[in-house]
């Protein structure tokens, strides 16, 4: 089973919700950090990492010398990634989404493709939980490829935990699909509200099963309660404000190992999805 | 004309309730919201729309089945898998990328144009205001940001206003690229924590590499203080101004809860106090 857990709002506790549901669940559990832009499980999982690997994309290079500038790469690239300017042309590597239609095109076969540094992917272990995650290279545009990368390493047979990056566009659609089930964060706060609402129009676009963990719930008011309610979303936990929760997270400790009775609340959180998943 | 953009690397530490502040705080001022995925200023703002226009940008691939003769070139051609066995494009998947349109024999392939969602110029009780709202979903966040932030360049040229305060989007991907790109100075608004400390090196690094000076204040400090001055001690070393300390203060989700900035909810909370400080510090190191 893939849950991914998402969040639309950022800063709701996306990451200590899938950190510290992936050491709580029995079995044989991944846990793929998605958040390639700003991945932070690693703070609080402490994975010795087995494995690095640079990441690429495929570029256009031409070579002028077979190059007629008949201008047919210009023409079939949507994104203005490579530009017939006089009597040359200039791929732009960071604009290019690495389709090859410019490669296709070419009649003189002018165009081979090198690459472009998508960011890391690291893989490794702490104890039996199998961790995975991708930083973006500083400078480059273009997360989903990343994430779909990192997603490469889920293996089916085991439980895979996604923490997904925030927003409800691009990197989270890549980061959601296909899961078997979406668990959403949020805060009860007008913020937390309005952008649960576009994080479950997001699941709704793609169908998923979702269900929600309200954090700092003592906070903000009852809105997100009584949305969550009118739109049938289970609120599977809820987490209230601490301040001693709040500085446990600043110095990267885990919640169910500092305050252990927080471990079988997540196991009781994943009974409850897979209730709701059979 | 000087534009500040707040950014923060990591979600939800606290940018959109600051650039509420310092639009309670700040002269001849344009706001402008660049967080158009998760867009939330508007709900303090409280905009009254003026303008509202539709935001066009990139194609999906559409396979007209009659013309189909299913002979797989854009299946093979397609590098996101996004044609389904039937000859069925998946909108999600589909990059836009032409390919398939492109090559198709039987020019059987549509390439409609993205509605991707909405952009607005508004009035607030603080000055204009330009924002967006992305569609759900969709591609092109980038775009929408690049287009917000000329569209607010433009109302302060037609207003005579010197100043753009942009809230930018979390991460460091594509958005944070746009909305950063040109700015006078990126303000980073980071919380004292092991996730906030990484985060905001990584957002300062991109500030740096698109050359953008980097200033910092660190929200809720008091819930971590060493942590929240190994970052200053971090930002220094890195030639990044380092402009005030905000004490957790919960009058700012109360402040939020009432539709209101900080400022405007309680002026005598800590957290408004310290906002005042780095509004002045900020201000003054615009005007330089």
């Amino acid at each position: 089973m893939i849950i991914s857990v998402a969040s639309g709002k950022g800063g709701t506790g996306k990451t200590t919700v899938a950190t510290n549901l992936a050491i709580s669940v029995d079995g044989a559990v991944q846990l793929l950090d998605c958040d390639v832009e700003e991945p932070n499980a690693h703070l609080f999982i402490h994975p010795e990492i087995e494995k690095t690997e640079t990441q690429l994309t495929p570029v256009p290079e031409v070579d002028m010398k077979k190059c007629t500038l008949c201008g047919k790469c210009n023409d079939i690239c949507q994104f203005k990634a490579i530009i017939v300017i006089g009597d040359t042309v200039l791929p732009f590597h960071e604009l290019c989404h690495s389709c090859g239609g410019c490669m296709e095109v070419c009649p003189e076969k002018a165009i081979t493709e090198t690459s472009r540094e998508l960011g890391i992917i690291e893989h490794g272990r702490k104890n039996g939980l199998e961790f995975v995650h991708g930083t973006l290279r500083i400078g480059e545009a273009m997360s989903p490829p990343l994430i779909r990368k990192v997603r490469e390493f889920t293996r089916p047979g085991m439980l895979t935990i996604i923490d997904a990056p925030p927003g409800t566009s691009c990197p989270v659609i890549a980061s959601m699909k296909g899961a078997d089930f979406i668990l959403l964060v949020t805060e009860p706060t007008p913020f937390g509200l309005h952008d649960l609402k576009l994080a479950l129009g997001a699941v709704k676009i793609l169908g998923i099963p979702c269900g929600l963990v309200i954090n700092r719930a003592d906070i903000g008011n009852d809105r997100v309660r009584n949305y969550a309610q009118s739109e049938g979303v289970p609120i599977l936990m809820e987490i209230p404000f601490d301040r001693k929760i709040a500085e446990l997270y600043s110095r990267g400790e885990m919640l169910v190992e500092a305050m252990p009775e927080w471990k079988d609340r997540f196991k009781e959180l994943f009974h409850r999805i897979e209730e709701i998943r059979s | 004309m000087k534009e500040i953009v707040i950014i923060s690397g990591k979600g939800g530490t606290g940018k959109t309730s600051v650039v509420a502040a310092f639009a309670s705080l700040a002269q001849n001022m344009v706001l402008c919201d660049a967080d158009v995925d998760a867009a939330d200023l508007h709900l303090i703002m409280d905009p009254n729309i003026k303008q509202r226009h539709d935001f066009e940008s990139g194609h999906t691939a559409v396979i007209q089945q009659d013309k189909c003769t299913q002979c797989g070139l854009c299946r093979d051609l397609c590098r996101w898998n996004a044609i389904s066995e039937d000859f069925v494009v998946d909108s999600i998947e589909c990059e836009g990328c032409g390919v398939c349109w492109y090559f198709c024999p039987e020019e059987a392939i549509d390439s409609p144009l993205n509605n991707c969602g909405e952009w607005f110029i508004s009035d607030t009780r603080f000055g204009p205001m330009a924002h967006a709202s992305l569609g759900i979903a969709e591609e092109n966040s980038g775009k929408l940001v690049s287009l917000i932030r000329q569209e607010g360049k433009k109302l302060a040229e037609e207003k005579g206003l010197d100043l753009l305060i942009t809230d930018g989007p979390p991460g460091v991907g594509c958005p944070v690229i746009a909305s950063m790109g040109g700015a006078s100075a990126a303000l980073i608004v980071a919380e004292p924590s092991v996730s906030g400390k990484h985060d905001m090196e990584r957002v300062a690094q991109l500030a740096a590499f698109f050359g953008v000076p980097a200033m910092l204040c660190i929200n809720k400090f008091d819930l971590n203080p060493g942590m929240g001055e190994s970052m200053e001690a971090f930002a220094r070393e890195k030639g990044i101004n380092v402009l005030g300390r905000i004490p957790f203060d919960s009058a700012f989700t109360k402040a939020m809860v009432e539709g209101m900035t900080i400022m405007e909810f309680n002026g005598d909370s800590e957290g408004a106090k310290a906002i005042e400080v780095i509004w002045e510090d900020l201000n003054q190191r615009l005007q330089q």
